[in-house]
């Protein structure tokens, strides 16, 4: 039996995807005509209701985070959709963007009026660029209906969209840094405060959300039979994607019920292991994200379980890899990514990633000593704690993980 | 205007090409990133030659170094020729455990080349990138904005390299 479900995937294979007409015939754009009825704190309070955390990785409450954005008292505000999907292994915002363009259009509109914002940009990867037709096209047809530009729908809201390009740096995934790129700059992460809700893109309050975390919101507001609510756990409702990836047979984007054992998305969904090798390890929610062993195989998939087994949900990135790769290795190929990522801006992420990097390489030859490994575990220390922004406080914890749940990969020779 | 460089790229083609990008950019400074990976696209070699990188200053009225910062911090965009054909192989982990090593092998040795080195011809640069989310078909290569998966033989690495051309 499938585990799988569809909530937020529902429009998937339903309508064509270049026709705003096909798009509305399944009953596309309600979601906002119901939104422009009821106030900014109603939508808000809708998505608290649902507990909606936020699916870029940090998981913050969206309900809160859209009604503290309508609450800053100012002229001029900004919606951005974060596009960036730059986690390794994280693949689920571009199979949303692919399948379902005009709903994330939708969901950007309604979270343009909730906050009384002007604009809305979306900042897509340029590995995506292969989506920007479809994307503005999309946009250009909203416009042409009066789903953008000016008096909306007849109630005095004015709104665009801008789509802007990356240009291949993981790190404009993080908010501040992704408006000093859409601002025509190099994507250094700011000092923060001031936080972007407060003064973000060109100095105005910025409200920022996920591709998927917009995708779920039409499907929110017009959920009457409050659907979404029977989904999952307690402490974590609804429905997520995740992207599933590695050395399993079936990689690829599921919509899970929080709630089905890792198990079940291991070797339901995505099939079981290639040559029904044993598992290695397991990496949650991309590159920054903590390792576990097979021992988690029976751990449900919600953000209580996973964090009392030492992960965390992140990016929605499942990682399965089997016994051929070693965890030295893995980990190699992980610090890899980040020396390369790291804009060198601030001491600890940029010296603190060169010396892990140094120090990985006498692991992988066995020549390390207790010395070292105990660097190693204070350079991640430092890192968590002094970096400016998240690629630096995260780096370091698929290594921490590591240390602690495999053990003997680092044992002294 | 070449501002001791050598390159004499900047045609008169080419500069009217980069008008119409500016013009579709509103000739906005701010959205710079954009106006570089336009212009990148158009280049035959898809890098931005110095005198390119000096006319967009001038034009734009944004400093050349914030041209080259933005040129020199985002991976996507290059001040170096790149061939017709930039084969930009995933170095990230899915592709890593899913033997990416034997795509580089192979591509190295149908091409001729070592990493970050272009076929005589000028076809082809092999470029290790990180993960530009193939995870699902992967090992992936990524060419001129198009993905290819599955790439696990090597039969399929020269159909590959056969459709390109
Ligand atoms: C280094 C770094 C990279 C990030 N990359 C992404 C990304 O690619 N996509 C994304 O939605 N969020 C990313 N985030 C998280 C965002 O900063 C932000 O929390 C998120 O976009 C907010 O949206 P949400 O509340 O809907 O999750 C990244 C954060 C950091 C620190
Ligand atoms: S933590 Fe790393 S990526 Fe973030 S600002 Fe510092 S150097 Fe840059």
């Amino acid at each position: 039996m499938s585990k799988a479900v569809c909530f937020m995937t529902k429009n998937f294979g339903k309508y064509d995807v270049k026709s705003i007409g096909s798009y509305m015939a399944i009953g596309g754009f309600n979601a906002l005509k119901k939104a422009v009825n009821m106030t900014g704190e109603e939508i808000a309070s809708t998505l608290a209701t649902a507990k909606i955390k936020g699916r870029g990785g940090a998981g913050y409450d969206m309900g809160k985070k859209w009604s503290q954005a309508k609450s800053v008292i100012a002229d001029n505000k900004v919606v951005v959709c974060n596009a960036d999907e730059g986690e390794p292994c994280t693949f689920k915002d571009r199979t949303l963007i692919e399948h379902d363009p005009f709903n994330l259009i939708e969901g950007m509109i309604i979270a343009g009026y909730t906050v009384d914002a002007q604009n809305g940009y979306i900042y897509l990867r340029e590995e995506y660029s292969h989506l920007r037709p479809l994307i503005l096209d999309a946009i250009k047809q909203a416009k042409t209906y009066g789903f953008l530009g000016e008096n909306i729908l007849g109630k005095g809201f004015n709104y665009n969209i801008h789509l802007y390009s990356g240009a291949g740096a993981y790190v404009c995934g993080e908010g501040t840094a992704l408006v000093e790129s859409i601002e025509g700059k190099s994507g250094r992460p700011r000092m923060k405060p001031p936080f972007i809700k407060q003064c973000g893109l060109y100095n105005l309050p910025t409200c920022v959300n996920n591709v998927e975390s917009l995708s779920l919101v039409s499907s929110i507001l017009l959920d009457d039979e409050k659907k979404y609510l029977t989904y999952g756990t307690e402490g974590s409702v609804g429905t997520k994607l995740v992207s599933v990836g590695g050395n399993v047979k079936n990689p690829g984007v599921f919509e899970i019920p929080f709630g089905v054992t890792v198990r079940d998305i291991v070797y339901g969904l995505a099939g079981g292991i290639v040559d029904d090798n044993e598992i290695k390890l397991i990496q949650f929610g991309g590159a920054s994200g903590k390792i576990a062993t097979k021992s988690i195989l029976d751990t449900p998939y919600t953000y209580e379980d996973l964090r009392k087994d030492g992960v965390g949900v992140g990016s929605g990135a499942i990682l399965v890899v089997d016994e051929r790769t070693s965890v030295i290795d893995f980990l190699r190929t992980t610090q890899e990514f980040f020396s390369h990522e790291s804009c060198g801006q601030c001491t600890p992420c940029r010296e603190g990633n060169r010396h892990i990097k140094l120090l990985l390489k006498k692991v992988a030859e066995s020549t390390h000593t207790t010395a070292d490994l105990a660097s190693m575990r204070k350079i991640a220390k430092i890192m968590a704690m002094s970096s400016l922004c998240g690629l630096g406080e995260t780096a370091q914890s698929a290594l921490v993980s590591a240390m602690k749940n495999f053990e003997e990969a680092f044992q002294i020779k | 205007m070449a501002f001791g460089t050598n390159d004499k790229v900047l045609t008169k083609e080419l500069a009217k090409q980069i008008d119409l990008i500016l013009f579709a950019h509103d000739n906005d400074g701010s959205k710079l990133v954009g106006i570089l990976l336009d212009i990148q696209e158009v280049i035959p070699n898809h890098y931005i030659p110095t005198e390119v990188a000096y006319y967009l200053a001038d034009k734009l009225d944004v400093k050349i170094t914030t041209i080259y910062d933005c040129i020199t911090f985002y991976s996507s965009i290059s001040d170096k020729p790149r061939a017709k054909y930039p084969i930009q192989v995933c170095n990230s982990i899915v592709c890593k455990i899913n033997h990416n090593d034997n795509l580089f092998e192979t591509l190295k040795e149908l091409l001729n080349i070592d990493l970050n080195e272009t076929t005589y011809d000028g076809r082809f640069t092999l470029e290790s990138v990180a993960c530009f989310g193939g995870c699902d078909v992967a090992p992936a290569v990524r060419v001129n904005g198009k993905v290819y998966g599955h790439l696990t033989t090597k039969e399929k690495i020269a159909d590959m390299l056969n459709e390109l051309i």
